[in-house]
């Protein structure tokens, strides 16, 4: 597991896009791999796919936006060079993670589905990681952290975004 | 001498540094110039112990933990690479350790001890035995197996699993599908993560019987989002079995054919209940079928399908390779077998607890569980997932089975068991039922979709003390609405912790103001 940060965003063009497309829509039920492929390729689902999937998996415009909008996983705009998702379902509840989200959010001083100005960080709210022994948990792009307090959690957005300073 | 030494890799273990253990146990080794072999092996499920480290003695594995990338230095000092058990951290024998010797490890037999996507390993320990008694069966004997197990989906609706297997069996002969559910959703659960992490092969050996069984010749892994590195080591535990034979187009020589690929869900919970898991596959919104008909009739693109949660498929190589009656000598009443028991949120020893049914709550939270992380006392526990009920103390003594939990209102389901100490404010946990239902619903039905934003709002009212009765007697008929009027059990159990908060702490529903000046702590 690395800590990949998600692409740069606005990378895309319709050429790249038809190609993910292409490279899934023979599949049986092609629509989630698709839209997961255009979101790992590009850091989310640029508009100018919708019509392109629209087309491909004969669906119409408005159906396509439909199932991006059902699922929590899936962004129509570019998230920050990190997402950082706080678990709020109850195993992480009862050993804080209601205190931690409230730290989280006025640390960052943004609150879920923000992105902070230096387009540095997403936060993100989710149900649960697995790790449920072990919380409150967070996940940072792929990587899950366990037993999170405010003092580690700054720790960690710090060094998230010190790296950033070293790579340029 | 090369000394073999284990450093688990699954989430937890990771989430708490393992990788950093593992970096500074080879350079350490290096330092002193002990050749390591470095094996990273999946986790034993004893949680409170991550990362927990082992090393390879004549006498058998030994275990240091919790270990910090910080203990590593002074663990070699102390002779960690001869085994020797001087350090603080010194476990002793693995298999002696009290939490792991006193369960009944059928189904998690192999987790922690092998390399997870090894298959020497995995067939070292009895691993694709069951399948090769399969492939020496017919199909209706097989299922015949399986239904003499007694086994019960451990998703949540506990259906027997022989019985799903046959309708799906006696369709007329095309297409077929079986689809395993691995989208846990419910927060204290983690069993099904393990498996994946941890003994991949066995689900893969599961789900090839079940095709096997029934006549289906694809299945789908329909994994959640956020489990990436199930993702990872589940692809690449397939990609390998394919490679030496155990899937594919002609099964270890036998003629028969069976593919399996992994497809990611995308954050919805509702994915999880099984018909708009299946609209998911489909690639379509995650809409609740009415039933019937029923999956196994009419399921993925229309056809046969067998949907079962990882558990369920899991147990099914041990069923088939000792036999289903082995697997029904342990349980209670109609409930056959172990349950995978999770014990999460404020536990001082959590983890993984495999059980034969029958052993109680106080037993699994105080023998096991050791009481509160925080030292303070237990006050609730949630059990089998966020629409189970808060269960007070007067309900911890009743069996663990899946009827004796139905007759007080209790819920199994997938074995979660999250503990809540005496901070834990239940109006909270209450209002938290419904918002969690609000933001989940799939939308198809009013009830659900509405009178979970109805809940959040009256509980609101009612904590602030607004018409405090007349409030918290439309709580209790918007339950009741929930519960007799919602398509599926997303809406109509959500009601059930709502409930169990009215009924078992009232006091923690009267209005916030009141309850401050009263100076409790919370
Ligand atoms: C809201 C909701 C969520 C569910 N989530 C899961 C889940 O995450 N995993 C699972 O195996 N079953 C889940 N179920 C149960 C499934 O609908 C279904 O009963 C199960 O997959 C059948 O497999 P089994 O017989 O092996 O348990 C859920 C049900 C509901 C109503
Ligand atoms: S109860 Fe809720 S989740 Fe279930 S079908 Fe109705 S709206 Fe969808
Ligand atoms: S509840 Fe937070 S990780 Fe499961």
């Amino acid at each position: 597991m690395s800590q990949t940060p998600s692409p740069v965003a606005d990378a895309w063009t319709p050429a790249q896009i038809q190609a993910v497309i292409d490279a899934h829509r023979e599949r049986p039920g092609a629509m989630l791999p698709t839209l997961h492929a255009l979101q790992d390729r590009f850091g989310f689902i640029p508009e100018a796919a919708v019509p392109m999937i629209a087309d491909a998996l004969r669906h119409t415009r408005a159906e396509v936006h439909g199932i991006i909008s059902f699922y929590h996983h899936f962004r129509t705009h570019p998230a920050g060079r990190n997402v950082v998702q706080i678990c709020r379902a109850e195993a992480c509840q009862s050993v804080g993670s209601r205190q931690l989200e409230a730290h989280a959010k006025k640390a960052l001083g943004i609150d879920y589905h923000q992105t902070t100005p230096d387009h540095e960080l997403t936060l993100e709210p989710v149900y649960c990681l697995g790790n449920c022994a072990c919380g409150p948990s967070i996940r940072v792009n792929d990587d899950v952290y366990g037993r999170m307090t405010p003092e580690r959690f700054d720790q960690l957005t710090d060094e998230l975004s010190a790296t950033v300073v070293e790579v340029k | 001498m090369t000394v073999t030494v284990y450093v688990p890799r699954d989430t937890t273990a990771l989430a708490l540094g393992a990788d950093r253990v593992a970096i500074r146990l080879q350079r350490g080794a290096k330092a002193r110039d002990v050749e390591i072999n470095l094996v990273r092996n999946g986790s034993r499920g004893l949680f409170y112990l991550e990362p927990l480290i082992e090393i390879d003695t004549p006498e058998g594995r030994v275990a240091f933990g919790p270990v910090t990338p910080g203990d590593v230095d002074a663990l070699l000092e102390a002779g960690l690479l001869e085994g020797r058990q001087d350090h603080p951290l010194a476990l002793g024998l693995t298999e002696e350790i009290a939490y792991l010797k006193r369960q009944q490890r059928l189904t998690f037999s192999r987790i922690g001890i092998t390399d997870p996507v090894s298959i020497e390993d995995y067939t070292a320990l009895r691993g694709f035995e069951g399948l090769k008694k399969t492939l020496a069966l017919d199909s209706q004997a097989v299922v015949d197996e399986v239904k003499t197990s007694g086994l019960r989906g451990r998703g949540g609706a506990a259906f027997p699993t022989g019985i799903k297997w046959q309708t799906v069996h006696d369709q007329p002969p095309g297409q077929k599908y079986v689809v395993c559910n691995a989208d846990e959703g419910d927060s204290g659960t983690f069993a099904d993560r393990l498996v994946m992490e941890c003994d991949p092969y066995m689900l893969i050996e599961g789900m090839t019987i079940a095709g096997l069984a029934v006549g289906a010749d694809q299945g789908y892994i329909y994994l959640r989002s956020e489990y990436p590195l199930a993702h990872a080591i589940l692809d690449e535990a397939i990609e390998r079995a394919v490679a030496a034979g155990y899937l594919g187009d002609n099964i270890l020589d036998s003629g028969r054919a069976f593919h399996l690929e992994v497809r990611l869900g995308a954050g919805a919970y509702i994915c999880g209940e099984e018909t708009s898991l299946l609209e998911s596959l489909e690639g379509k919104r995650g809409l609740v079928r009415a039933k019937p008909p029923l999956p196994a009739i009419e399921g993925l693109f229309g056809r046969p399908t067998v949907v079962n949660n990882v558990l369920s498929l899991a147990a099914v190589p041990f069923i088939l390779d000792q036999g289903g009656q082995t697997y029904a000598d342990y349980g209670l009443g109609r409930s056959r077998g172990t349950l995978a028991i999770q014990l999460a949120g404020n536990v001082r020893c959590g983890g993984l607890v495999e059980l034969a049914f029958g052993t109680n709550l106080r037993e699994l939270m105080e023998g096991f569980g050791g009481g509160t992380l925080s030292g303070r006392p237990l006050k609730a526990v949630q059990v089998g997932g966020p629409l189970g009920a808060y269960l007070p103390e007067s309900q911890w003594d009743h069996p663990v089975d899946y009827e004796g939990f139905a007759a007080f209102g209790g819920v199994v389901g997938h074995g979660g068991v999250v503990m809540f100490d005496d901070t834990v404010d239940m109006g909270d946990q209450a209002r938290f039922a419904m918002e969690f239902c609000s933001v989940e619903s799939c939308g198809k039905c009013t009830p659900c979709r509405i009178g979970a934003v109805r809940g959040v709002e009256v509980i609101d009212r009612i904590r602030a003390g607004e018409s405090f009765d007349k409030n918290l007697a439309l709580l209790t008929d918007l339950c009741d609405t929930m519960v007799d009027g919602s398509l599926c059990a997303m809406g109509g159990m959500t009601p059930f912790p709502v409930q169990s908060v009215m009924q078992h702490f009232p006091d923690d529903l009267t209005p916030r103001q009141a309850v401050t000046a009263g100076g409790t702590t919370c």
